[in-house]
C-alpha cells in the first residue's frame, strides 16, 4: 500500500513538476518579453525564439541522458576492458570474432531476421485480407491481435506448455507431443532439438508479431483505391490475380515498414530466448549474449558492450532509411 | 468491392473456414495455459488441457492393508478397505503390474492359496484368507479410475499468496502508472513544439526523433545503470521511472507529432490571432484535439512496461520483494519449471490487466499503430 502511495505521489510530484515548469518558464519569458508596451515587436520575436526550447527543453534533457549519451559511452565501454578502466584497443571485437558463441549468435540472429519478418508479414497479409471479407472479421482480428498484448515471459511460458514433454508412454500434455505422438512417433523435446529449437522459438514472436502486420496491413489494403480493383475485376481478374498482382503491389510501401519494424524487434529479441533456453542447446542469440556478459557472474563491461554496438551496427541501416523516410515526408 | 468478381459461395465458405483455422491456431496456446490455470496438479499431469471438460482415467495401485488389519469372520481371515478417493470412479482393476487391468469391478478372483479377492464398483475391496495373513506389506491393487472433471482456483490463490505475486503485482503498478504518465507529458510539449512552433534545427530534431525510435535498449543499460549509481540513485522505483520515461520518449514525441501535425491549421491560427499565447493554445486546443493520439501512446507506454522484463531486471533489484510479475515468472519458469498449475496461475495473473487494457482500448491502440506506422511509409 505504501508503495501505491509513493507511486501515486510521485505520479502528483512529476504532473506538479512538469507543469510548474511549462507554465513557470512561460510566465518568466512573458514577465521578460511582454507581448505588449514600447518594444512589442522586438519582445514577441525573442519570446518566440526561446519558447520552443522551453517546450522541447526536457524532452532534449531525457533523450539526451537516456539515449544519446549511453550509445557514445557504450562505444567507448567497448575499447575498454571489463571494469571499464583500461583501454583495451579492439581487444574485444577480436574476441567476438573468435568465439564460437558470438558466431552461434550471429548465425541464430540472421536466421530470425530471414524468418520472423517474413513469417509474421505473410500471415498478417494472409489473415488482414482474410479478416476484411468475413461477417466476423474484427472478432478474428482481435483473436490474432491479442498476443500483442501479452509479455513475452507470458508467451514464453505459454509455448513452453505447448512444447511441454513427457517421457514415452506417460499421458502428454505438451499439444505438440499430443499431437505428434498421436501420429505415431516418439516424443520430443522440442527445445533441445540442435538448430530446429530455435524455430520453436521463433514461432513465439511469429505468433506476437503477427496481429501487428496484420492490423497495419489491414488498413493498407482497405486504403487502395477502388478504381483499380474493379477496373481488375472488370479485366476478368481471379481473386489470386486480384490479390498479389493488384493489391500487394500497391501496398509495397507499407509492407516495408512493417517488415523492418519487426526487424528492428527481432534484433532485440531477448527475453524469449531468455526465459524459454537462456540460450542453451544452440539457440543463443546477441542480446541475450549480452545480458549474459554484462549482468551474469563476473561482469564484462567491455565485451557485453561490444556485443551491444554489434545489435546496434545492425539496426542503424533501417535507422538511416527510416530517418530518411520522414524526412522526404517532411519536405 | 472484392465479391464483384462473383460472390461464390464456396469462396466464401473457404475464406470462413481459412479464417476460423487461422483463429483456432492463435487462440489455442493461450486457451490451453488458461485451462490450466483452473485445472489441479494431478489432473493437468493425469490428462491433456484439451480433455480437461472429461473425466479424466488414471492408472495407480494402492497397497491393500497389512496382517495387522485382518480379522476373523466365518473361520476366514479378512482384510477390507477401499481403492478409490473421494470422486473417483472405478473402471478395471488388477492385481499384477502385467495385468493392471485383469477384471471388472465386482468380479471376484481367486489367489495362490486359497486367497479370495474381490473389488466392489464402490472401491471397497475385500481379501480373504483361509490362514492368518502374515505379510507386513500390504499385496498391489492396480487400479484404473476415472476423476470427474474439476476445476478450482486454489492455483490463484496459492500464486498470489505463497509465491510472492501479489507483491510482485503491487510492484509492477507502481513501477508502470507514473513510467506511463509522465513521459506523455513532457512528448505532449515538445510535440508540439515540433509540429507548430517554427525554430532552427526543428528538422534536425524530427530526424534524431526518429532515429532514436530504433536506439536498442541494451545499449543503454550499463552506462546509465552506472550513471545512476554515480548520482546517488542507485537501483530503485525512481531510477526506473526516469529510464521508462526516457526510453519511451521517442515514440512518444514521434507519435504525438504526427498527430498534431495534422490538426487543422485554421484553428491555431485564428486562435494566435486572437492573441491567445502559445501556452494557451496547447492547453486549450492541442491537448483536447489530441487526445486519441494521447490515448494511443499511453497504451503502448502501459503495455510495454507492464511487460518489460529487462528493464526492470537492471534498473530494479533482484530481491523477492523487488520483483516485478515478469521477473517473478521468469524465476518460476527456473525453479518450477514442471508445476504448471503454478506456471499457469501465475502467467494468467501477469498478464490479465494487459488483456483488459488490450480488449478495452483496442480502437486507441490500432489508430496509434497506424499512426506510427502507415505514414512512414
Amino acid at each position: 500500500m505504501e508503495q501505491l502511495m509513493l507511486a501515486g505521489g510521485t505520479i502528483l510530484t512529476g504532473v506538479f513538476a512538469c507543469v510548474a515548469w511549462f507554465w513557470g518558464a512561460n510566465f518568466v519569458l512573458d514577465t521578460l518579453y511582454p507581448p505588449r508596451g514600447p518594444n512589442i515587436g522586438r519582445n514577441i520575436l525573442r519570446a518566440n525564439m526561446i519558447r520552443p526550447w522551453l517546450f522541447i527543453g526536457p524532452a532534449i534533457l531525457f533523450l539526451g541522458v537516456y539515449l544519446v549519451y549511453p550509445v557514445f559511452k557504450s562505444t567507448l565501454m567497448s575499447f575498454q576492458d571489463s571494469d571499464a578502466k583500461a583501454f583495451v584497443g579492439f581487444a574485444n571485437y577480436n574476441w567476438l570474432l573468435s568465439d564460437a558463441k558470438f558466431r552461434e549468435s550471429i548465425f541464430n540472429n540472421l536466421m530470425w531476421l530471414l524468418v520472423v519478418p517474413a513469417a509474421s508479414t505473410f500471415f498478417g497479409l494472409i489473415a488482414a485480407q482474410i479478416t476484411d471479407r468475413i461477417k466476423w472479421g474484427n472478432f478474428a482480428k482481435s483473436m490474432i491481435f491479442m498476443p500483442m498484448a501479452i509479455s513475452f515471459v507470458g508467451a514464453g511460458v505459454i509455448w513452453k506448455f505447448v512444447y511441454d514433454y513427457r517421457a514415452e508412454g506417460q499421458e502428454q500434455i505438451g499439444l505438440l507431443n499430443a499431437i505428434w505422438v498421436s501420429l505415431g512417433n516418439s516424443p520430443e523435446t522440442w527445445l533441445t532439438v540442435p538448430f530446429w529449437n530455435n524455430f520453436f522459438l521463433m514461432i513465439v514472436l511469429i505468433w506476437i508479431q503477427t496481429g501487428f502486420a496484420m492490423v497495419i496491413l489491414s488498413a493498407a489494403l482497405r486504403g487502395i483505391p477502388e478504381e483499380t480493383i474493379e477496373a481488375a475485376i472488370l479485366d476478368g481478374a481471379n481473386p489470386w490475380q486480384l490479390f498479389f498482382r493488384i493489391k500487394v503491389p500497391q501496398i509495397w510501401g507499407t509492407i516495408a515498414v512493417v517488415w523492418t519494424t519487426i526487424t528492428i524487434t527481432v534484433l532485440k529479441v531477448f527475453d524469449i530466448v531468455f526465459v524459454m533456453t537462456n540460450g542453451e542447446w544452440g539457440t543463443q542469440v546477441l542480446a541475450n549474449m549480452m545480458y549474459n556478459w554484462m549482468f551474469r557472474g563476473a561482469p564484462d563491461y567491455g565485451r557485453g558492450s561490444a556485443i551491444a554496438l554489434v545489435i546496434m551496427a545492425l539496426v542503424t541501416p533501417i535507422m538511416i532509411w527510416n530517418i530518411r523516410n520522414a524526412r522526404k515526408e517532411m519536405a | 468491392m472484392d465479391n464483384i468478381a462473383g460472390t461464390r459461395a464456396r469462396l466464401v465458405w473457404a475464406v470462413n473456414l481459412a479464417a476460423a483455422v487461422l483463429v483456432i491456431l492463435w487462440v489455442v496456446p493461450t486457451i490451453g495455459l488458461l485451462v490450466s490455470s483452473f485445472r489441479d496438479r494431478d489432473q493437468i499431469t493425469a490428462s491433456g488441457w484439451w480433455r480437461a471438460a472429461f473425466p479424466a482415467t488414471i492408472s495407480s495401485f494402492v497397497r491393500a492393508g497389512t496382517a495387522q488389519d485382518q480379522f476373523q469372520e466365518n473361520g476366514l481371515w479378512v482384510i477390507e478397505g477401499n481403492v478409490l478417493e473421494p470422486g473417483q470412479g472405478l473402471e478395471r482393476w488388477g492385481t499384477s503390474s502385467r495385468a493392471p487391468e485383469a477384471y471388472a469391478p465386482g468380479e471376484t478372483v481367486d489367489l495362490k492359496d486359497g486367497e479370495v479377492i474381490t473389488v466392489a464398483p464402490d472401491g471397497g475391496y475385500r481379501l480373504t484368507a483361509p490362514q492368518e495373513f502374515t505379510n507386513t506389506r500390504g499385496m498391489r491393487i492396480f487400479i484404473t479410475t476415472t476423476t470427474p472433471p474439476r476445476f478450482t482456483t486454489d492455483n490463484y490463490a496459492r500464486v498470489i499468496g505463497a509465491e510472492g505475486l501479489g507483491r510482485a503485482f503491487l510492484n509492477t503498478m507502481t513501477v508502470t502508472i507514473p513510467a506511463t504518465v509522465i513521459p506523455i507529458l513532457i512528448a505532449a510539449f515538445a510535440a508540439y513544439a515540433l509540429a507548430w512552433m517554427q525554430f532552427p534545427g526543428r528538422a534536425l530534431l524530427v530526424a534524431a526523433v526518429v532515429g532514436l525510435l530504433v536506439v536498442p535498449l541494451q545499449l543503454s543499460l550499463i552506462p546509465l545503470l552506472r550513471f545512476h549509481n554515480e548520482i546517488g540513485l542507485g537501483k530503485g522505483y525512481l531510477g526506473i521511472w526516469l529510464a521508462h520515461t526516457g526510453f519511451g520518449l521517442p515514440l512518444a514525441i514521434y507519435l504525438l507529432r504526427n498527430y498534431m501535425v495534422g490538426l487543422p491549421k485554421e484553428i491555431i491560427e485564428s486562435a494566435r490571432v486572437d492573441g491567445a499565447t502559445e501556452f494557451q493554445i496547447f492547453r486549450r486546443i492541442i491537448l483536447p484535439l489530441s487526445f486519441p493520439a494521447l490515448a494511443s501512446f499511453a497504451i503502448f507506454q502501459f503495455l510495454w512496461v507492464w511487460n518489460d522484463l529487462l528493464v526492470a531486471t537492471v534498473f530494479l533489484g533482484n530481491r523477492p520483494d523487488q520483483l516485478v510479475m515478469t521477473g517473478v515468472l521468469r524465476e518460476l519458469l527456473g525453479s518450477r519449471g514442471g508445476d504448471w498449475e503454478i506456471l499457469a496461475a501465475s502467467a494468467f495473473v501477469s498478464i490479465a490487466v494487459p488483456l483488459l487494457v488490450f480488449f478495452a482500448l483496442q480502437k486507441y491502440l490500432v489508430r496509434g499503430l497506424l499512426a506510427g506506422s502507415v505514414k512512414g511509409g
